[in-house]
């Protein structure tokens, strides 16, 4: 991470006599930019105002020659301290007073030198490595006896994300929601995203691979053919769901139906309600899901070209799982670490038709990362946003539609 | 009745460069100082009619005779100066003697802070302003701030020939203002301009400037400034200010007039 910050005090009359005006002149000038953290203005003339302000730059060398010069017009740089750690007390157990994170990039202080904390996510601890040189985030479960762990809120910086260069929805980051806006130009936007990951991901480019977290409605309203094309022409490269998505799309491809409806038809099959049981009840026969693919039992759809493009899939299991599935995770923190593996290299995440999935995968995501949400029920990319993933796009409309309307706007513009 | 410190010029001379204006080829005319002193002095006291203090001189400080920057007395408190240059440092504790043996307040400066009194913080009754940067440091003015409540607007010096911020703006009995805008920056200026209403504010020509016209003591409607600033003084008599040139010109030669040789003590 390229960033280099300090934060700045300014005391006094500081507004009518345009000292701050002058510091922050200066700040922009010399190349830095700023953020006023915190500014109390006095209530009298006597009373003194107060500026807390936030000093970046490009560099550490000009970050020094900012605060030099405006240091002479009271900008006294904040005391800073470094970050106090404390060991575990038990495996799987923090100290008392362990930092909880955000997902926001974060750097901790550790013998006077910032450090990144690697592997950023919501509600984790934060570790500093025995040399006391590298610092990563960790869940609670994760944690052995004696490791360092960080306590107290001295010492850890969060750094707001950058202003981003896209005018695209995703620079705005609004996690309004609302069913009475267009949803055009959304998905338009999310589609030059898509198709710029995808040669990127082709040039093997780092963070550029895309996520997609569904739920099995994308079956049922007709929307697999659409995700199966976006697997097939490679914009999708992580798949997060759980049973049933896989279970409904290969209870498709052997029955033509999807939790019994017949997806051409239209209406309940005789007998139909079996078929996704039969369909699990065949995989778990054969062994695995990708067996099932290359022995030729299950030729199209989803999974299918999961297997044929080489698609990372996690599913994640739950306690009305029929089955399951075999590759199906049921011990919900070893899936929620399998999930977590697959985060690092991800560039979009689209969360589509599913409460749970979305967000599981909302709470792994750094805030760095775009964030689609897609349901037809408003409150889930609400609670998405609530629940601190602030930078997800929230969109309210059907998940065959929204995949159908992304494929054909991929396809338009391939 | 006004009162103000001052500290006869037996031991003045140019014995360092701490300012532009000093020059050690540049000779005082010992003598002739001390006239010009004597004059100034004689004016404050009959013409003005303040009662004056003298310091005892001390050989070896030949700057001690610019009380300003003794330090500032507010009530029966005395701010102490912290000088930025080790060649005045050696007034502070003969300063702070003074101002101990008079019963005032002595209030010391946090070390580390530089502040030169009365030369730097100047203003109205509500509002002072402080110099910063030449000599005083601003961190210095939230503190006094604080303990007088007053508000102080600081202003940058950009000029070093006015190194001291009553070397170039005075302010006046009567709301009025000289200053010399050239001395400070447009943040400065400006500042100035929402303080002082353009009426009331008189900008003093560069040539006047260098002859000192905002060193000026104002003590109710008159007004005793150096010589050869003939617009400055036409502006004040237009005020309504009785004004009262003085040749200071060997004073001059280390960077001070009427107003950097004495001290307000009430």
């Amino acid at each position: 991470m390229d960033h280099h910050q300090e934060y700045v005090l300014l005391e006094g009359h500081i507004i009518d006599s345009l000292v701050l005006a002058k510091v922050l002149d200066l700040i922009l000038m010399m190349g830095g930019s700023f953020d006023l953290a915190d500014v109390q203005i006095g209530k009298t003339r006597t009373e003194p105002s107060r500026a807390r302000i936030l000093v970046r730059a490009p560099s550490r060398a000009l970050l020094d020659e900012i605060l030099k010069a405006i240091q002479p017009h009271g900008a006294s740089i904040e005391r800073e301290a470094d970050c106090r750690t404390e060991p575990t007390p038990a495996d799987g157990i923090l100290p008392d007073s362990f930092y909880a994170t955000t997902h926001l990039p974060t750097q901790v202080r550790i013998d006077g030198r910032w450090v990144n904390v690697d592997r950023i996510e919501m509600d984790l601890a934060i570790l500093v490595n025995t040399e006391g040189s590298l610092a990563h985030a960790i869940p609670m479960g994760e944690v052995r006896r004696g490791d360092r762990i960080i306590v107290g809120r001295e010492g850890v910086r969060v750094i707001p994300l950058p202003r981003p260069q896209e005018r695209d929805v995703f620079g705005f980051m609004e996690s309004q929601v609302s069913t009475e806006r267009p949803h055009g130009h959304i998905i338009s936007d999310i589609a030059a995203r898509m198709r710029q990951l995808r040669k990127g991901h082709r040039q093997a480019q780092t963070d550029s691979k895309i996520l997609l977290a569904g739920g099995p409605a994308i079956i049922h309203a007709g929307g697999r053919d659409a995700l199966t094309w976006l697997i097939e022409q490679g914009f999708v490269q992580v798949l997060f769901c759980g049973n049933a998505l896989a279970a409904h799309d290969m209870e498709a491809d052997l029955y033509g139906t999807s939790l019994g409806y017949g997806l051409t038809a239209g209406h309940a099959v005789p007998h139909g309600h079996e078929h996704h049981l039969r369909t699990i009840n065949r995989i778990r026969a054969i062994g695995s899901i990708e067996r099932a693919v290359t022995s030729g039992v299950i030729t199209h759809g989803i999974m299918a070209a999961c297997v044929r493009q080489g698609v990372s899939v996690v599913m994640a299991g739950t306690i009305r799982d029929d089955g399951p599935l075999p590759g199906v995770i049921t011990d919900s923190v070893q899936a929620q670490q399998a999930m977590r593996a697959k985060i690092p290299t991800v560039g979009l995440a689209l969360l589509v038709a599913s409460t749970l999935h979305s967000v599981a995968t909302g709470n792994l995501l750094p805030a760095t990362v775009p964030v689609v949400c897609v349901d037809i029920n408003p409150s889930v990319p609400t609670k998405l946003a609530d629940r601190g993933s602030f930078q997800a796009v929230g969109l309210v409309m059907d998940a065959a539609s929204f995949l159908i309307e992304l494929a054909r706007t991929l396809e338009r513009s391939a | 009745m006004t009162r103000l410190l001052v500290c006869p010029p037996d031991f003045f001379g140019i014995e360092y460069e701490i300012n532009p204006w000093m020059r050690l080829s540049n000779r005082v005319d010992h003598e002739r100082a001390v006239s010009q002193w004597d004059t100034l002095m004689g004016i404050f006291e009959q013409d003005v009619g303040v009662v004056l203090e003298r310091m005892t001189p001390v050989p070896g400080l030949p700057d001690l005779v610019f009380t300003a920057n003794a330090g500032l007395v507010v009530g029966r408190t005395a701010v102490v100066s912290r000088f930025r240059y080790p060649e005045r440092q050696r007034e502070e504790p003969y300063f702070e003697q003074w101002f101990r043996e008079q019963g005032y307040d002595v209030m010391l400066i946090d070390a580390g802070l530089h502040f030169e009194g009365a030369g730097d913080l100047l203003g109205f009754s509500d509002t002072w302003f402080g110099g910063y940067r030449q000599r005083s440091d601003i961190g210095v003015y939230p503190i006094l701030s604080e303990r007088f409540q007053k508000e102080i607007i600081p202003l940058e010096l950009i000029d070093n020939r006015f190194y001291h911020l009553d070397t170039c703006l005075c302010p006046l009995s009567g709301g009025e203002l000289l200053y010399f805008p050239a001395a400070f920056d447009e943040y400065g200026q400006q500042a100035i301009a929402d303080c002082v209403h353009d009426a009331l504010r008189f900008a003093v020509p560069r040539d006047e400037a260098i002859q000192f016209a905002c060193n000026a003591v104002c003590i109710g409607t008159h007004i005793v400034l150096p010589a050869g600033c003939p617009t400055t003084q036409d502006w004040l008599h237009r005020r309504g200010y009785t004004t009262h040139p003085v040749q200071l010109d060997e004073f001059i030669k280390s960077g001070g007039a009427a107003k950097c040789l004495t001290l307000l003590l009430d």
